[in-house]
């Protein structure tokens, strides 16, 4: 069962092999039994979990044809805020903060008859690659637990891969849901920026934050953006389309598919283990009936430098609410209101996150924003109009997600900068505002998975999901599963 | 270009970060290096080029000016620091 595809779930439940109270304390044992020696679980509340999952037994969703996901349970990434479950966003600054409303997606995936099996650890306020900068402690790779799981979406890529959760939700602003599923080995989809509600979700970067699923597969992740997609009033950059079926084009063959290789993601910087997995996918491809071309992305160099300017300017000015006045950390002693503001906020939040704030403050500072700033902004189009340029040639864009695998605790935390450019081929995707995804395509060094990512013009994730969903039926990456201390079943 | 010891408390002063003196060097340097890898900006030429300050063009949408909030003080309250008869309280701020 904890293998189980999310459709295998569906079928399970419909048929009543399993209940969903069944199956969440199945999923609940064992976190109880793992998450000690993983950290991919920061908060759990058995009675909550089952009494949702009680609801969705008596609810008649389950095997109903419009909420093929009900009884299914899942867990959240803790970026989402969940009425009456702890919401830390990986931070001191809200280590008490219990949420009073949903966010549109927890709202959506509750509405479609999805239990909650708690809230996932995460790089705080969701800046960072490797999930060490959470205040409540690294999450553990479960592919080798000396080994990082990427970020910022760590917890919710360990929860997965250690079978602790059919699915997940994550959070992708440079890279936070296609990075750690590449390090973890599953699938994990950034959607078009708009197409999932910001609402309820911590702000960190508002221009390119963008929630997505993680799973397993790509079939799985199409069912679940099928639920979480779609318009909220709330959310001002939400966009107003039609509901789309992000599974409608699944099984179509990719006889003539165009996929383009950009040389500025084959070049030097990606490791030769990568290099190997990558290029083995991209011939299985080529026996599906794709074609490559070669095709030019020239200012992708400057993604993460001009990424560096725009998220911390945004987080600065996102991040300004936490003052210790409304809800957060307030510094036990302080004198007058200044000082209050000051002391709680240099408590509450951890170094990586001061560290964006004050770039931040400085780049948007008097006299520094054209130099910085605005110039930042005017690279970031010609890197978007590149994108443009290279869909006039090709369907879907490949390369490889990361350019290593998971690398080991404290390798990247001495330089700041180092630790950055382990998002060098995922940041472009969301200055450009396009849909990017991850999934298996093997492994390299030490046994650890190789992601591979496929980039999607505007609106392309149903051509992305049915391109993941052939290479899945010919593959058997993503059906592996790393060997737990203590896992026998 | 470079910080010095004087920017960055600057700096923090504006964030509202309080900053002991030995944090002050660390951030110093390490501030030095993510503004020297974002110097590279610098010497692309963009003239002409409109900034993006966002992924897609959208307009501001408009609604019909309806209450469309219920009053949830007392949930919202329950979870700042301190409150008292309905409002958040702060250290005085006139004299």
């Amino acid at each position: 069962m904890i293998n189980a595809s999310l459709s295998e779930l569906s079928a399970a439940l419909a048929a009543k092999t399993i209940s969903a109270v069944e199956l969440a304390t199945l999923f609940l044992d064992r976190i109880d039994r793992l998450n000690p020696g993983l950290n991919a679980f920061i908060a759990l509340d058995r009675e909550q979990t089952l009494a949702q999952a009680r609801a969705a037994d008596a609810s008649g969703k389950v095997g109903a044809g419009d909420t093929p996901l009900a009884g299914i349970p899942l867990a959240h990434k803790d970026i989402f805020c969940t009425k009456g479950w702890r919401t830390s966003c990986g931070s001191r600054m809200l280590e008490n903060f219990v949420s009073p409303y949903d966010a549109h997606v927890v709202e959506k995936l509750a509405a479609a008859g999805m239990v909650t099996l708690g809230k996932l650890n995460m790089d705080e306020f969701a800046m960072g690659s490797s999930n060490e900068t959470s205040y409540f402690g690294p999450v553990k790779n479960p592919w080798d637990t000396s080994r990082v799981p990427g970020g910022s979406s760590g917890g919710s890529a360990a929860a997965i891969a250690a079978r602790l959760a059919p699915a997940a939700t994550g959070t992708d602003t440079g890279g936070s849901i296609r990075q750690p599923a590449a390090l973890c080995g599953l699938t994990g989809l950034k959607p078009t920026y708009g197409a999932v509600s910001r609402y309820g979700m911590i702000a960190f970067a508002s221009s390119l934050d963008q929630a997505g699923p993680m799973a397993k597969s790509a079939e799985d992740c199409a069912l679940l953006l099928n639920a979480m997609a779609g318009f909220d009033e709330r959310d001002s950059t939400s966009l107003e389309r039609p509901a789309e079926d992000y599974a409608r084009d699944l099984e179509k063959p990719l006889q003539g598919l165009r996929i383009g290789l950009p040389g500025e993601f084959f070049g030097e910087g990606m490791d030769a283990d990568v290099r190997a997995a990558v290029d083995a996918a991209l011939d299985q491809y080529r026996k599906l009936g794709a074609t490559t071309v070669e095709v030019s992305l020239p200012n992708s160099g400057l993604s993460v430098p001009a990424y560096y300017v725009i998220a911390p300017a945004e987080a600065s000015s996102n991040l300004s609410r936490f003052d210790g006045v409304r809800y957060g950390y307030r510094a036990p002693e302080y004198g007058d209101l200044n000082d209050m503001y000051s002391k709680s906020r240099a408590q509450g939040f951890g170094a990586e996150v001061k560290r964006r704030i004050l770039i931040g403050t400085y780049v948007l500072s008097h006299g520094y924003y054209d130099a910085y700033y605005l110039k930042a902004q005017k690279i970031r189009r010609l890197i978007a109009a590149d994108f443009q340029k290279a869909f006039e040639s090709c369907d879907v864009i490949m390369g490889p997600t990361s350019p290593s695998v998971a690398f080991a605790f404290g390798a990247k935390s001495a330089d700041p900068v180092q630790m950055y450019l382990s998002d060098i081929y995922t940041i472009s995707t969301n200055l450009a505002g396009l849909p990017g995804m991850s999934l298996p395509c093997g492994f390299g060094n030490g046994g650890m998975p190789v992601g591979l990512q496929i980039i999607g013009n505007w609106f392309g994730e149903a051509k992305m999901l049915n391109v993941a969903h052939q290479y899945q039926q010919v593959t058997d990456w993503h059906t592996r599963m790393p060997q737990l201390a203590g896992a026998a079943q | 270009m470079s910080l010095t010891p004087e920017d960055v408390s600057r700096i923090a002063l504006l964030s509202r970060i309080e900053l002991s003196a030995a944090e002050r060097e660390t951030t110093r340097e390490q501030l030095n290096g993510i503004l020297g890898f974002i110097e590279q900006l610098q010497a692309i030429d963009t003239a002409g080029i409109e900034p993006m300050a966002h992924a897609v063009d959208v307009v501001q949408r408009l609604r019909p000016d309806v209450v469309t909030e219920t009053d949830r003080r007392a949930d919202f309250q329950a979870v700042a620091p301190e409150t008292e008869a309905g409002l958040y309280l702060v250290p005085k701020v006139i004299e």
